[in-house]
């Protein structure tokens, strides 16, 4: 069953064309990879399923449902939260906030109530602590090393329990400890039904965690398999590595 | 992966240093100051100084509120004089077309210059913020400006350069000063309160998060739009009650002065000064810098010297202190925490090794 399904999805950059007509289906409750090299357009498959970005034509659903160009908090309210390339937490504010910042709730009453109420902090510091950053919420988060942001930047996501959460290079200058921190943090909310969807380039990362893996190309979807099947996949040897399938391979 | 492993990882502390003092020695510095600012008047009559602390209060008012949006929000608008003269405008024609005396019923129109000026920052602010940084600034300024034109040239309802003229108060002599410098410190204890609701609710949270990252605040559900607008016509508010002040006090209001670009310069430079987004800051640069202005305006005349003043100061705070006093002072007194708790750790590692050293050559 597909959760996310993108549909002849089209982005252009002035005359770069970012996606090209990219049709492909996320699984529901997978840990989905996407793949693909520089410039084959993942992180802006992410920005326009996320509404940071609008797409010029083609359809985004989730779970059948349309979001096309639907705005980020809509799409957040969906239950899709996602992480960055290059890590986006709210230096400024302690740990502890960051976390807080995903649990905003709608209404006056709900605004008015202080950020730290008790339910909300006790849950906060599950999810910190589920990530191994307990002991830092009173910190400031822009004092963290790069790793721990990366870490406060997926406790954030999880805290308002979404049910697809969309990780754009989770092993991006991470220390090999942190990196198995994350894939078990991963594989455990996996385990209860959260579906993700993972743009990488560490292979074996995608490899090793992965259930199903989907590749890109030039702006548009080149295969889709089992890791085993898509690694040895020539397709997907050529867009890596600019060569050309042996024949007999 | 532990946490203390985890910690290690990073620049944290060794252990947790608290970024402000107590709260304790915060509720009870608020307490000191409130009971000093209750009892100034009554310790110093003179008519020039109540007169001075009248001033400080309007501008106190009026940096609080500048806060809650600027400072909050990190959305810097250097054209909020636009609400600190329709504050003005609102009670003065109100007075006139009501025939009111000059008198206590004048504090009873400050909320009225509260509403207008936060209803009409509604589509002038739903306008505004669809931009951002420079563009912004430049846009709240225009709109300032705009409105002082109108103000000039919409002589059927504002009296345009001739001004318009109010009442004097029905009390006079030494006492004349005290109800506005008393109505003044109920205004501003009211905006202080209401900063300090919204820096420690969700609101609030929405605020901090827009200004350190407005895109990310939105994709994790914040209606960004929304909570800056709110911000910004409480922010109105709290300056036209500001300017609904001034109006009565001075007993006239002209458009230049009302809408007029030195306050703006004041009311940024103070907040500044004092510390931005902070609490106390505004606080601290209202009750340095406004007495500091106005015994330059007094000591040396109806000029423009105190600008001057005020733009060395600037300098002197970002080359000393970028972020202003109270973050200033409060990261110097943390920084002193951090090295000490780093110096008794280092001691106690120290102690450790030495301890371990005895044992293994004994």
């Amino acid at each position: 069953m597909s959760v996310i399904q993108v549909t002849d999805l089209k982005k252009s950059y002035g005359g770069i064309r970012a996606l090209a007509g990219c049709s492909m289906t996320f699984e529901d409750k997978a840990i989905n990879g996407l793949i693909g090299p520089n410039g084959s357009g993942k992180t802006t498959l992410f920005n326009v399923i996320t509404g940071y970005e609008t797409a010029d034509s083609g359809r985004v659903s989730l779970r059948d449902r349309d979001i096309t160009n639907a705005k980020p908090d809509f799409v957040f309210a969906q239950g899709v939260g996602r992480t960055f390339q290059i890590t986006r937490i709210f230096p400024q504010l302690t740990v502890l906030q960051n976390v807080h910042v995903a649990a905003q709730r709608q209404g006056f009453a709900a605004q008015a109530r202080g950020w730290d109420s008790a339910a909300e902090r006790e849950r906060a510091m599950e999810v910190l602590d589920f990530v191994g950053l307990a002991r830092l919420a009173p910190e400031i988060a822009g004092d963290l090393s790069y790793g721990q942001q990366k870490l406060l930047e997926f406790a954030t996501i999880t805290m308002a329990g979404p049910s697809v959460i969309l990780l754009d290079e989770p092993a991006g200058g991470v220390n090999p400890s942190l990196l198995r921190h994350i894939s078990d943090r991963i594989r455990a909310l996996n385990s209860e039904g959260v579906t993700f969807i993972i743009v990488e380039h560490d292979m074996e990362f995608v490899m090793r965690l992965c259930d199903h893996v989907l590749v890109m190309r030039q702006g548009s979807a080149l295969t889709s398999g089992a890791p085993e099947q898509v690694r040895s996949d020539p397709a997907v040897l050529e867009a890596y590595l600019g060569t050309e399938p042996r024949e007999g391979r | 992966m532990t946490t203390t492993q985890i910690a290690q990882v990073g620049a944290a502390a060794p252990e947790h240093i608290p970024y402000r003092p107590p709260r304790g020695v915060r509720y009870g510095a608020t307490a000191g100051l409130l009971v000093l600012l209750i009892a100034f008047p009554l310790m110093f009559p003179n008519p020039t100084v109540t007169s001075i602390a009248v001033f400080t209060m309007i501008y106190l008012v009026a940096a609080i509120g500048w806060n809650i949006f600027s400072g909050f929000s990190g959305y810097i608008s250097i054209g909020h004089a636009a609400y600190y003269g329709i504050g003005q405008y609102t009670v003065a024609l109100i007075i006139i077309h009501a025939g009111l005396p000059g008198g206590w019923d004048t504090f009873a129109l400050l909320p009225a210059a509260g509403l207008v000026a936060a209803l009409l920052s509604i589509p002038i602010g739903w306008l505004l913020l669809r931009v951002r940084k420079h563009t912004f600034i430049v846009l709240t300024i225009a709109v300032m400006f705009i409105l002082q034109l109108l103000a000039f040239n919409l002589t059927d309802f504002t009296k345009g350069s001739g001004g318009v003229t109010l009442p004097f108060p029905t009390w006079t002599g030494n006492f004349f000063n005290m109800p506005f410098y008393y109505v003044g410190l109920l205004c501003a204890v009211v905006a202080g309160a209401v900063a300090w609701w919204v820096r420690r609710s969700k609101f609030g949270l929405g605020l901090f998060a827009i200004r350190d990252d407005e895109e990310r605040a939105r994709g994790l559900g914040i209606k960004v739009t929304r909570t800056k607008l709110i911000a910004y016509a409480a922010s109105a508010f709290f300056v036209g009650i500001a300017g609904g002040l001034y109006a009565p006090f001075v007993g006239s209001v002209y458009p230049q002065f009302g809408f007029d670009p030195n306050f703006d310069l004041a009311i940024a430079v103070l907040v500044f000064v004092g510390g931005i987004g902070t609490l106390s800051g505004p606080v601290l640069g209202a009750l340095v810098l406004i007495p500091l202005q106005q015994y330059f305006y007094l000591q040396f005349g109806n000029g423009n010297l105190y600008l001057v003043a005020y733009g060395v100061l600037f300098i002197l705070i970002l080359r000393l202190l970028p972020g202003g006093i109270v973050p200033g002072v409060t990261n110097a007194w943390r920084a002193r925490l951090v090295a000490r708790a780093r110096a008794r750790l280092d001691g106690a590692g120290r102690t450790e090794a030495s301890d371990a050293g005895r044992k293994a050559r004994a």
